[in-house]
């Protein structure tokens, strides 16, 4: 079984090498907590991996950890088999700070993915407009190229921080709860955006997600946080209800239904759903519930 | 023509020595303070600024009892701050906000004891309103260097750091994963404001320095949607406005009541204002229009 739970610790160096991103036994403590517990998982070239769990399972921390952001109390991470991967990782946070009415536009953004971070006043040259028209074309942004950022949709947003991102052509794309506050359709046509592009690109993405579900259909493989522990492979592999069981420390049901997977877990007389849709909590048995989201659904034994 | 000329600058405006020292000094400052303003807008500082430019009150009225240029007294409270302000986390508003209240208000208390040994040491008033509301008529010659070196340091910071700057309003994380230091890039500027502002506070007083700082840049984020040229237009207008104000407040001089001149800063931040009403509406209609 191809599963690196965090908690067997079987990383094989060799598994490791030729990944876009090896993350190895990493553990973050924060104020005395364990955010992160021997985190273990890797992502190859041009594959599409969910980072899935409910808020607070340590996503963003391994995201910072990624990034180089956060430092770690013990393991690390390799990008493109280098310790420090600047240069080579794009990452689109969750929201911006940038005030509506500020003016920066969409393609003053994607032009800072370009060069953000040097110092000096950049001179304008036909050469980078292309380049960045090109990338504002690639996300489908060229209609509001010209619009403040601050004043796009949320959904616009995520687009041009796309093509700032992807600008640079890094090898890895992270995504911080891409989905969060964007309405279904939008959503959709992000995650068609993110599919089609790691293809195009060939640039590994890592999404992460408290929903699973919009991101099935094009998943090459999931990791799954709970309790700042991990499981990865397929999805066949890591959503089961004795994978799941064995990373949360009590038992889960996994359901199955009209292609969608919901993870419920018992708590006292109700149950939570864990993973899967909105996390959520209802009161009552999964199966004698008549709650719409659990209708049609059926426990998998 | 020459008749709207000779309305408009009233005659010996071009030889007097300290109309030539208000246009230099005036100019400088007022073309910091739309550059640095930009980004103190851009950046959602303006609340840094005000505080900035209270301040400057304090350290204008103990150079005033120290006999030296009060443009020493305003930067140098001016840096202090901001690097208090630094140090307590410019980044968590509520704790930010408490904070810096409270030291404006010990400063501001500082300001009155000072203000009052002021007015009791010369007899006069002339410190308070100096400070308060600027006297560009009386700078003199000998701090135009002051004014110009303490000018060039806070543009030199906007133009070396203007990329990260902007990356950084747009996502602190982003700029840091990008090996931007955010933390002392968000310091250079906001030393860079408090130069700003102690250069403001010189030409149109510390109470109205902010109207300087963030008047222009509010006028020019309405007028262009590029970062670039938002800064540029900003410089412009401030210097357009300062030197319109000079030469306005020089016309004054034969107005009721007194026939000594209207204050300078009066005109400027009217000016500015009226500037920034007239980009709202225009802005507006152009919004309406499409």
């Amino acid at each position: 079984m191809a599963v690196t739970m965090a908690v067997s610790d079987s990383a094989q160096p060799g598994e490791i090498s030729g990944q876009v991103l090896a993350v190895e036994g990493v553990s973050v403590q924060l104020a005395g907590r364990q955010i992160l517990d021997n985190v273990c998982f890797a992502v190859g070239p041009g594959e599409l991996v969910g980072l899935i769990g409910s808020n607070g399972a340590g996503k963003t921390t391994l995201l910072r950890v990624i990034l180089g952001l956060q430092p770690v109390t013990g393991g690390r991470v390799s990008i493109g088999g280098r310790a420090k991967g600047r240069g080579l990782v794009g990452y689109v946070p969750q929201k911006i700070q940038l005030d509506p009415d500020m003016p920066v536009r969409a393609r003053d953004l994607v032009g800072l993915g370009l060069d953000g971070n040097r110092l000096g006043i950049p001179f304008p040259s036909r050469q980078r407009r292309l380049r960045v028209d090109e990338m504002l074309e690639a996300v489908d942004a060229t209609r509001f190229a010209n619009q403040r950022v601050g004043n796009l949709s949320g959904g616009e947003q995520q687009r041009v921080m796309i093509a700032h991102a992807l600008i640079s052509q890094p090898k890895l794309l992270l995504l911080d709860e891409p989905l969060a506050n964007l309405d279904i359709g939008s959503a959709q046509e992000i995650i068609s955006l993110l599919a089609k592009i790691t293809q195009r690109q060939q640039v590994s993405v890592l999404i992460s997600a408290h929903e699973m579900n919009p991101l099935l259909p094009v998943m090459d493989r999931v990791v799954y946080l709970a309790a700042g522990r991990a499981a990865s492979g397929t999805t066949e592999e890591v959503i089961r209800e004795d994978v799941l069981s064995a990373l949360y420390g009590h038992h889960v049901d996994v359901l199955h239904g009209h292609g969608r997977v919901l993870v419920v877990g018992h708590a006292g007389d109700g149950f939570e759903i864990l993973a899967g849709d909105e996390t959520a909590a209802a009161p009552g048995h999964p199966d004698h519930s008549a709650d719409g989201a659990l209708s049609g659904l059926e426990i998998q034994q | 023509m020459s008749s709207v000329f000779r309305l408009l600058f009233a005659p010996g405006f071009f030889a007097s020595s300290p109309v030539h020292v208000a246009l230099v000094a005036g100019g400088m400052a007022a073309l910091v303070s739309g550059v640095v303003g930009t980004f103190t807008v851009l950046r959602g500082q303006s609340y840094s600024g005000h505080a900035l430019a209270d301040l400057a009150v304090t350290g204008g009225s103990a150079s005033f009892l120290a006999s030296i240029s009060p443009l020493w007294g305003f930067a140098g409270t001016g840096v202090i701050a901001a690097g208090i302000m630094d140090m307590i986390g410019i980044r968590r508003p509520r704790g930010r906000d408490l904070a810096t209240g409270i030291v404006r208000g010990a400063g501001l208390g500082l300001a009155a004891l000072f203000l009052y040994w002021d007015t009791t040491s010369t007899s006069t008033t002339g410190a308070a309103v100096t400070i308060l509301f600027g006297s560009m008529f009386t700078i003199g010659s000998n701090a135009v260097p002051l004014v110009v070196g303490f000018g060039v340091p806070a543009l030199a910071v906007i133009a070396i750091l203007y990329r990260p700057l902007l990356l950084s309003s747009v996502s602190a994380d982003v700029a840091a994963a990008r090996g931007v230091r955010v933390r002392l890039t968000g310091l250079a500027c906001l030393m860079a404001i408090a130069l700003a502002v102690s250069l403001a506070a010189v030409t149109v007083g510390a109470i109205l320095s902010t109207a300087l700082l963030v008047g222009p840049a509010a006028i020019a984020l309405r007028l262009t949607s590029s970062p670039g040229r938002a800064t540029v237009a900003a410089a412009v207008i401030a210097v357009a406005m300062t030197w319109l104000g000079v030469v306005l407040a020089y016309d004054s001089f034969t107005w009721p009541p007194s026939h000594d001149g209207w204050p300078v800063s009066f005109f400027i931040v009217t000016l500015i204002f009226v500037g920034f009403i007239g980009a709202q509406l225009t802005g507006r209609a152009r919004r309406v229009n499409g």
